[in-house]
């Protein structure tokens, strides 16, 4: 062994270092494909990106930027849960004492201006996918699925919006909830829910349709608290990290990220 | 000679694709059923709610206008005059919030979207499209008013006349 070789290459040849980066420094071709063909998380990034690719003026990086404040919003929404509490007692002060006297009280405005700024990028990221052209065959799929990410977007807003338990938050999503009444057919207000009666009982009511369903009782209370929490912090989470690895494996397998085929 | 194949298995290709019919079918109806089980799962048995209905007591021990004393735990206002005692539920009929009150003013006025009611649940003012709804009023035998949340009565269908919405005093 060499004096003169520097510690880079020192670490370098160690057996855990190896054990971990199996292959070469990334200074050809073949070991910078390895880098990416290697690990698990960079793995769903073709290995090879067209030059238009990177060009900001084309993409303008708004899935990247979805993407990024996702994460963002993943950690700031995990330390938040060490803090808050989603029953009708404790959640409105969870809340204030967050920004009073937990530290680092701007945490959950993070997570806020997050969750507004996730919702501008992914309607930005939309609108260039259509200006594009970058919905037309072969990625009319990944399109679809980006719809789908959209709407899981809103609801993570719409479900995240109760947490608080203000005033605003309880009548925005019996506002909102209300809307679930009007669902034709399984709703108690829709088209459809009149006609379901045998005689004067209704089987369509305010205690059996998919508004009760959603809100786990006939109104915003503590149970539909609990589930918007529960909708929240795990099931559309994990719905979206499905359909992000879905999304970004298909922006490869479609041909890249927009280019002109 | 032809070449003679020896059997190896003990079940023909026909036989295969029936027994892969049956575990198909045996799948999709599992994984079906505990779909079904996880939908209704979602529906509580219980809620934890405040009844549907309720013991308002002795009808002509209320003042005749509007009576507050049930909206907190019912959400129903008592309103009485022209010798009617109706029950009154305190959800805008615009987009579900509950009005407030205004005694000075002699109106219910919604803090969402600023839909304005008459004593008599009439809307006038706002947003709202039609009047707040009715609940059934009944007597018991004791003489008591029961309040019944689970019968509605709208002004807009005519079912105020309805005998059932209201109690003669």
């Amino acid at each position: 062994m060499a004096d003169n070789e520097s510690f880079v290459e020192k670490v370098s040849k160690t057996q855990v270092w190896k054990s971990i980066f199996r292959h070469g420094p990334p200074n050809n071709a073949r070991n910078r494909a390895a880098v990416v063909a290697g690990n698990v998380f960079l793995h769903l990034h073709p290995i090879k990106l067209k030059k238009s690719g990177v060009q900001l003026g084309y993409t303008w990086c708004m899935g990247g930027l979805t993407f990024f404040i996702f994460l963002a919003l993943t950690v700031t929404g995990i330390l938040l849960m060490f803090y808050y509490r989603p029953t009708a007692e404790y959640a409105y002060n969870d809340i204030i004492a967050l920004r009073e006297h937990v530290p680092l009280g701007i945490m959950r405005e993070l997570h806020r201006w997050g969750a507004h700024a996730m919702v501008i990028t992914v309607w930005i990221h939309m609108f260039r996918v259509f200006m594009t052209g970058s919905y037309k065959p072969p990625r009319e799929f990944n399109w679809g699925v980006g719809v789908i990410l959209l709407v899981l977007t809103m609801l993570l807003s719409f479900t995240g919006y109760l947490l608080p338990w203000d005033q605003l938050a309880i009548w925005a999503i019996t506002v909102g909830s209300n809307m679930a009444k009007a669902t034709p057919f399984l709703g108690n207000g829709g088209p459809g829910a009149a006609f379901a009666k045998i005689g004067d009982f209704a089987l369509v009511s305010d205690k059996n349709d998919v508004r009760f369903q959603l809100l786990g009782g006939r109104f915003v209370g503590e149970a539909a608290l609990l589930r918007f929490y529960i909708l929240h912090c795990v099931f559309i989470p994990v719905v979206v990290a499905v359909l992000i690895a879905v999304h970004f494996w298909r922006v490869r397998k479609d041909g890249g990220i927009s280019a002109p085929l | 000679m032809a070449l003679e194949v020896e059997k190896k298995s003990s079940i023909n290709r026909r036989e295969f694709f029936s027994y892969l019919s049956i575990g198909f079918i045996a799948l999709s109806a599992s994984v079906g059923g505990v779909l079904s089980l996880i939908f209704r799962y979602l529906y509580p048995n219980v809620v934890f709610e405040p009844a549907m209905d309720f013991n308002a007591g002795r009808p002509e021990a209320y003042d005749t206008g509007v009576d507050e004393r049930w909206k907190k735990i019912y959400g129903v206002w008592i309103f009485k005059s022209d010798g009617k005692f109706v029950a009154m539920s305190n959800i805008c009929t615009h987009l579900g919030c509950v009005p407030t009150w205004l005694s000075a003013e002699r109106k219910f006025k919604c803090p969402c979207h600023g839909s304005g009611f008459y004593p008599n649940g009439i809307n006038f003012e706002g947003p709202a499209p039609r009047p707040l709804e009715r609940y059934k009023v009944f007597l018991d035998a004791t003489g008591n008013a029961i309040v019944d949340k689970t019968r509605v009565f709208r002004y807009e269908k005519g079912e105020w006349s309805n005998p059932d919405s209201y109690i003669s005093v």
